[in-house]
């Protein structure tokens, strides 16, 4: 078992989806992905960063860091959330 | 002159101006009057404006994404409907767990969103009221998606006909709509602890998640489409739970004892509820994702865990019946299924005994305790049907005074012993299936004792049909239940290997590879 507690963030598996997920495995070096059926689960070490940034070069187009409410499955830790980042984490 | 652009505002301004922005002082009527329900249950608010939802979603922002949420959602169901998705799921066994899902799951939707309506009426802050609301809408969306989901399967399969119906009536039905009906009896703070903390932040991953995830490895789109757009708001919820038991007890120290009571109760009654899901992830599931045993591993121990021990800053412990719920992670699905196996025949779903291949993937998943304890009395069931002998049990099981589940479970350290407890109460005896629930009952005696428990109900006389004649000769009590519940007795129920669900699916199957 790890010292830092994972936060995970899980979205189904479609094409809105895949520049998500790559802008978070790339702003996010813990990561580690875990594939299911029908969704994708992204668990980091202690914190997890969503930048809409990352996913803005991914995608070449604007990016609201709400659209993530319509792939969003579930997640877990403390939320904070901007217009430039979405923040998961157990830390204080 | 230049036209002054104003810079659209941000994120969090947007959410104050929508939100507590749009709050005001009364000055004709009382605080006390506008929100009668906010001090009996002894928690103290000081400052309201301290609660902030971080996922500031704004009610424009709300219809928008939702309204995407529904447009993709229907066009999957669509899809489905279109190219007869109900043939393309792995076996008929499956739709089973839909007719549980529909029966068990979907009226709490109803309930919950009554539930948050009366939270968005009487919290007296702005931010959670906002938040109550949406949660309230997103609820009845989940119950209205998810009827019409199933109505596609109502089209072509037995035992949907009357889910409204049975959900008030039918024995096992009463252990999730008690859970609810406890909860929406409950004062504000404790109902959304129950359900927003206790039952979505801490357990609703494991029965929208794994299951879900395996209802589309099972092809089944429909249930995948709205089982995820339900669970998408479902974050939400679990955000809200969280940072309201954050809010309660940062505002007051006296508040820990009575938050703390309440997460031992309702995760102990969540957990219990969630014993249907344990048996449709490991037996009801043609292909399976994961057994219950890692999801619960992944969900409640280490997710769960990482939440408690976030939590203990604020003097919170690790809920009463944790370690317990650990210890059952072995046994739970497969007492469970035996049980509905046993009273196949008083269920509007079929059962089944495990197939050979089947106890290979059980045996493989809980090398402690399947082949043990659970192979021999699934091969004992099997030898007992090839000879012609299908057990169904026609005695009525006792049931739990607090949770209503059939006393089955064992003690947490004694899987062939199963766990009595009780407790006296004006001198009557009530029975519980655990110190956890005992526990609960000992806390609030004047509520339990009023719970409606089918088995009593049904020795009671209570659950017959007007037109019932016990002075007939040919009377039979149990077949006037079912009646009772509007089951067809040998077209709803009973083996799954004999059924017209399979004989149907199986004649479809092959109309589908030829003209």
């Amino acid at each position: 078992m790890t010292q830092v507690p994972n936060v995970f963030i899980a979205l189904q598996r479609n094409e809105e989806t895949r520049p998500i997920v790559d802008a978070i495995l790339a702003d996010n070096p813990g990561a580690l992905l875990d594939e299911q059926p029908a969704m994708v689960k992204i668990n980091v070490p202690g914190r997890l960063v969503v930048r809409r940034s990352t996913i803005e070069q991914e995608i070449g187009r604007d990016f609201d860091l709400q659209e993530l409410h319509v792939n969003l499955i579930t997640l877990t830790g403390h939320i904070d959330e901007s217009d430039d980042e979405f923040v998961l984490s157990w830390v204080h | 002159m230049d036209m002054k652009v104003n810079k659209k505002l941000g994120l969090k301004d947007r959410y104050n101006r929508m939100t507590r922005d749009l709050n005001w002082t009364p000055s004709y009527q009382s605080l006390k009057d506008i929100y009668p329900y906010l001090e009996y249950e002894g928690i103290k608010i000081h400052d309201w404006d301290k609660f902030e939802d971080p996922f500031r979603m704004t009610m424009d922002a709300y219809w928008k994404y939702q309204g995407e949420k529904e447009r993709k959602l229907y066009a999957i169901l669509d899809a489905f409907a279109q190219n007869n998705g109900h043939l393309g799921v792995t076996d008929a066994r499956y739709i089973n767990t839909l007719k549980l899902f529909l029966t068990g799951v979907s009226p709490l939707e109803y309930m919950s969103h009554k539930g948050f309506a009366m939270l968005g009426r009487q919290f007296q802050g702005a931010g959670p009221r906002v938040a109550c609301q949406m949660q309230s809408l997103d609820e009845i969306r989940h119950a209205q998606t998810q009827i019409h989901a199933m109505s596609n399967y109502n089209k072509y399969y037995n035992g949907f006909q009357d889910w409204q119906h049975m959900h008030h009536r039918v024995w096992y039905l009463s252990v999730p709509k008690s859970f609810f009906e406890d909860a929406v009896t409950s004062g504000p703070f404790e109902y959304i602890l129950s359900i927003s903390f206790a039952f979505e932040y801490v357990l609703t991953n494991l029965l929208f998640v794994p299951f879900i995830s395996g209802a589309a490895y099972n092809g089944d789109m429909g249930a995948m489409a709205f089982g995820f757009s339900a669970q998408s708001d479902e974050s939400r919820h679990m955000t809200l739970g969280l940072e309201v038991i954050k809010f309660v007890l940062e505002q007051d120290p006296d508040n820990l004892p009575i938050v703390q009571k309440w997460i031992d109760k309702w995760f102990w009654r969540g957990y219990r509820v969630l014993t249907l899901v344990a048996m449709m992830m490991d037996y009801m599931l043609p292909k399976r994702v994961m057994s219950w045993k890692e999801a619960w591993e992944i969900y409640a121990e280490e997710n769960g865990g990482a939440l408690f021990r976030d939590l203990a800053r604020y003097g919170v412990k690790v809920p009463l019946g944790w370690e317990q719920a650990c210890k059952e992670k072995d046994h739970l699905s497969h007492m469970a299924w035996n049980v509905f196996y046993n009273y196949g025949a008083a269920a509007p779903f079929h059962t089944w005994a495990p197939s050979e291949e089947d106890m290979k993937w059980l045996s493989a998943k809980y090398p402690d305790s399947f082949d043990k304890y659970y192979r021999p009395l699934w091969e004992h069931y099997a030898s007992e049907q090839k000879e012609g002998r299908r057990f169904y049990n026609k005695t009525l099981p006792m049931l739990c005074q607090v949770c209503q589940v059939p006393m089955f479970f064992t003690e947490p350290d004694d899987p062939t012993k199963i766990a009595y407890r009780e407790s006296d109460y004006q001198g009557m005896k009530y029975h519980f299936c655990s110190d956890g629930c005992k526990h609960i009952f000992d806390n609030e005696p004047e509520k339990f004792k009023q719970s409606w428990l089918p088995v009593h109900q049904i020795y009671q006389g209570n659950c017959f049909p007007e037109d019932v004649d016990p002075t007939k000769p040919d009377f039979d009590p149990l077949m006037e239940v079912l009646r009772y519940y509007k089951m067809e007795f040998g077209r709803d129920n009973l083996d799954y290997a004999d059924s017209q669900d399979k004989k149907n699916f199986d004649t479809w199957r092959a109309q589908a590879t030829t003209n």
